[in-house]
């Protein structure tokens, strides 16, 4: 990190005319943590010589590209959730790539049909429970609303993405009446309003504030095999259950990235998603953050252990992101959050 | 103070061609800067008002009756909650240190300032770290009381709207006891003896005396609260409090619509409007000039025994519910940090940012705002009076709206500059404004330039108009009477301002991660990337690291509103100032 991006514009502008930087450079703007792919770009760098800037921006990541427009630095985009990668596609911030390489490495079902985003990993949304508490191994998102769970269970803000998501698939899945009625049933169970992360629900089930909770997947790993010896404890004090939709699976996520529109060094962005797909690429990133990879037999391992295997519900992720308007707005509608 | 020469030749004001000619030049440098001012701080709101007006019909029914009601009534309960909490706490504690003496007194007085180093949403998280289920405090009481889980038990929810009055409280009261303080300590004693040898009580002299003196600056300082209120999203948000800006965020993120947000951020600005218009209200219906004596400061009265104890307790409690107990739980989390890993390189790189980017930014307010401000006293006319308050404006707009707003007038100068320079080159110079850190600098001039110019007006204001008469009628110019005159007195008022200005950049989180380019951070960004993946533990050092810069400028702040230098425009001397008024 450096603090040449801070120099007054016209000595950049002077800089710029001495010449274009001559080592193959890609620039990267992520929604993902930069300390969570990293590991996968320093990778990358070493293999193929070509440097890699970072900035992680959250919200307005995508008005940024599009703003920048034609010269944006932005090569490759990170994004978290599937709606968000189909967002930037219908933005007009990326643009297709035919990649052998890449087309090999991720399944069909895993990518925009035209070619503007790739999964790079997955992860789905289940339910915590207690340990000491709950004996059953199994549960369908239905249950949640079953009212024998009253005052017993813990979720993050109805309005977070990933709740945004899983309420979209219930809509695809019941219906929007139906969904409405099941995140209705959902609240009124809530042993608390919602706040915090999901963290905090396994946290909450540990202090007895609930039993059962809601969240991803790879938190459970990052908790008991991180340093920090109070988060340990929460992850001990939950177990993943097998959580599908009646007649169904998982709810099923991804991170995923794209090539931008107007991005100036476009080689070196497809050579980095076709690293970040490839085996040495998957198994740096679902080892490193407890997450599934993109095909089965490389890396995972450890997910697996701390989440059983993956079993996607059989919805397209495409469904799911069309969705997700009317699923934020059921979320105001029931007072999800109040 | 700087005395007046008058000028040789002493010709009637109003008669003197070649000096009216003179006199408008200047005046036409200040309007020219005013409008400069104004036009930076509307381009990103008239960005927004254009977004919003590209909504669909439906996301507007949406936020209308879904979203806008609760969003409102939640805002208007935390506003009013803040309000009275920062009130209480500020000008309580401003009277005490001042009317009183009482054992640590003077530590207390400087130590009340602390907790503006501390950003809200560092404070909010270490309050749910305390007091959750798990946290220390319930831990305790759980041992204590016998009881097993959390379920067995009443206790208060941190994560709730009193938890959020009461965190917002304790962390931004030292708005108003800055600007209080700064009045109450120049003051003048024969005032308030006055009220004394006739009899008046100390709650009776406080209400009738020093309040209703104290009303510019208590509104100036309220209304910084409250629009830092309005606009904090962090803390908000981890306390489940809802409030529009909350709400801004999921209309926008969620339902992929930029327009609805922009719509709420309308709204939003529509409440600005109001805290500014009150607050100009509450200082300007009246004007508050005295004399240009130095005041003879108040004689603090001894508080004895017991009651001079729980003054102190009193100002403590603020010191260490604000500060103390926050930074305490930071340095444990830093120093276990770093004892297990050691301290990150990139600290120190974030830290070179950070002082980079506030400092650059502080001079270009500051200047801006003192320009501002010169315009508003010395061109009196309605149009520059609503100059000034359109420049005020972007220090209400959360930090991402007004960066998404800044973005696209931002980028059109980037692109016409890199496509011209590219169709005479031939090679692509980049983005000069997003590309560098320029876009972040203009985001904080525009997001804080309400502090410079609001601050150095009120400043300004003490300053008798008459003063500003004398001084034209004996020859000067607006220009010479802003050199010799105003800008001589309203020091104190520049300083504090480039000192609130520097810490609340340092703070500043949101534009900040928008519009910083590739491979920079800042102590914010840095920490808002270590907590958003969980590890708030590692951020602690970051937390810690924006605290300790802050610290220094507030503690200078401190010394700059303390009694022993009091503004000598300030003085609120003699019966005539009052009659005036």
């Amino acid at each position: 990190m450096t603090l040449h991006g801070l120099i007054p514009p016209l000595l950049l502008a002077t800089a710029a005319l001495a010449g274009p930087a001559v080592a193959a450079e890609v620039n990267v703007y992520t929604s993902r943590e930069p300390a969570l792919i990293k590991p996968v770009l320093d990778a990358f760098s070493k293999e193929t010589g070509v440097k890699v800037n970072a900035v992680f921006l959250t919200n307005g990541l995508e008005e940024r590209v599009k703003a920048e427009g034609q010269n944006s630095p932005a090569d490759v985009i990170v994004l978290v959730d599937v709606a968000k990668l189909a967002g930037a596609a219908e933005m007009g911030i990326t643009q297709p790539v035919n990649d052998p390489a890449i087309s090999a490495n991720v399944p069909a079902t895993l990518r925009d049909p035209a070619g503007h985003w790739v999964a790079t990993t997955l992860r789905s949304r289940v339910v915590y429970a207690s340990k000491d508490r709950v004996k059953q191994d199994a549960i369908t998102y239905e249950e949640l609303a079953d009212p024998r769970w009253k005052g017993k269970i813990c979720i993050r803000s109805g309005q977070h993405p990933y709740n945004v998501s899983l309420f979209s698939a219930a809509v695809s899945r019941m219906g929007p009446e139906k969904a409405a009625e099941w995140v209705k049933g959902v609240k009124a169970n809530l042993a608390k309003k919602p706040s915090g992360g999901d963290r905090d629900v396994a946290k909450d089930i540990l202090a007895g504030v609930c039993d059962i909770g809601v969240g991803n997947t790879y938190y459970v790993g990052l908790m008991r095999n991180g340093t920090n010896a109070s988060e340990k404890q929460w992850g001990q004090a939950i177990k993943v259950l097998d959580s599908r939709f009646a007649g169904g699976g998982t709810h099923v996520n991804v991170s995923g990235a794209a090539v931008a529109r107007f991005s100036p060094n476009k080689d070196a962005a497809v050579k980095l998603i076709a690293f970040m797909t490839s085996d040495a690429g998957q198994r740096i990133l679902a080892d490193l953050n407890y997450e599934y990879p993109i095909r089965k037999g490389v890396g995972g391992a450890e997910t697996e252990k701390v989440a059983g295997p993956i079993n996607p519900d059989t919805l397209a992720l495409a469904d799911v992101a069309k969705n997700r308007k009317a699923a934020s707005e059921m979320v105001d509608q029931v007072g999800f959050d109040n | 103070m700087t005395a007046l020469t008058p000028s040789k030749a002493v010709p009637a004001p109003g008669t003197d061609r070649p000096g009216r000619r003179a006199s408008d030049r200047a005046g036409r440098i200040l309007l020219a800067g005013a409008w400069t001012a104004a036009a930076i701080v509307a381009a990103p709101v008239l960005a927004l008002l254009i977004i919003a007006l590209g909504g669909d019909a439906s996301t507007a029914r949406h936020v209308g009756v879904n979203v806008l009601p609760r969003a409102l009534l939640d805002t208007g309960v935390l506003l009013a909650g803040v309000a009275v909490v920062t009130s209480l706490l500020g000008v309580g504690a401003a009277w005490l240190v001042t009317a009183y003496r009482f054992p640590l007194r003077d530590l207390m007085a400087a130590a009340l300032v602390l907790p503006l180093a501390v950003p809200t949403y560092i404070v909010a998280y270490v309050y749910v770290e305390l007091l959750e289920p798990l946290g220390p405090v319930q831990t305790a009481f759980r041992a204590m009381a016998g009881y097993r889980m959390k379920a067995e038990y009443w206790f208060p929810e941190v994560r709730s709207m009193p938890g959020a009055i009461l965190i917002l409280g304790a962390v931004l009261y030292p708005y108003v006891y800055l600007t209080a303080r700064a009045l109450f300590a120049v003051q003048s004693a024969n005032l308030l003896e006055a009220a004394r040898t006739l009899g008046a009580g100390p709650w009776e002299t406080f209400r009738t005396i020093a309040l209703p003196l104290a009303r510019p600056a208590l509104a100036l300082g309220l209304s910084l609260a409250l629009l830092e209120t309005l606009n904090d999203i962090g803390a908000s948000e981890y306390l489940g409090v809802r409030t529009l800006t909350v709400s801004i965020y999921a209309t926008w993120l969620n339902r992929g619509s930029l327009p609805g947000a922009a719509q709420i951020a309308c709204v939003m600005l529509a409440i600005v409007v109001a805290i500014l218009w009150m607050e100009a209200r509450a200082r300007g219906g009246r004007s508050f000039t005295g004399s240009m004596k130095r005041p003879r400061p108040v004689s603090p009265l001894p508080l004895p025994g017991a009651a001079g104890w729980a003054a102190t307790a009193l100002c403590a409690l603020p010191i260490i519910v604000g500060f103390l107990a926050p930074v305490a739980f930071l340095a444990r989390e830093a120093i276990a940090r770093t004892l297990r890993a050691g301290i990150p390189d990139e600290i120190a790189a974030a830290l070179g940012a950070s002082l980079v980017l506030a400092g650059t930014a502080t001079v270009i307010v500051v200047a801006l705002g003192a320009l501002v401000a010169a315009a508003v006293r010395l061109v009196r006319r309605p149009t520059v009076a609503l100059l000034g308050r359109i420049a005020a404006l972007g220090y209400a707009l959360p930090g991402t709206v007004l960066a998404v707003g800044l973005l696209w007038p931002l980028a059109a100068v980037d692109n016409v500059v890199a496509d011209a320079w590219r169709g005479v080159t031939g090679v692509s110079p980049g983005l000069i404004l997003t590309g560098s850190g320029a876009a972040v600098v203009i985001a904080y001039a525009i997001r804080f330039l309400g502090i410079a110019s609001g601050g150095i007006e009120s400043g300004m204001s003490r300053i008798s108009r008459h003063i500003d008469d004398a001084a034209r009628t004996l020859g000067r110019r607006p220009g010479g009477v802003l050199r010799e005159i105003h800008l001589p007195l309203a020091r104190p008022a520049l300083v504090s301002a480039a000192l609130l200005v520097f810490v609340d950049a340092m703070k500043e989180l949101p534009a900040t991660l928008l519009l910083r380019p590739l491979n920079v951070d800042t102590l914010a960004t840095l920490l808002y990337a270590q907590a958003s993946r969980g590890a708030f533990e590692e951020g602690a050092l970051a937390a810690l690291a924006i605290v300790v810069a802050g610290i220094v400028p507030v503690v200078a702040l401190m010394r700059v509103s303390s009694p022993a230098t009091p503004p000598e425009a300030a003085a609120v001397e003699d019966a005539a100032g009052l009659a005036r008024a």
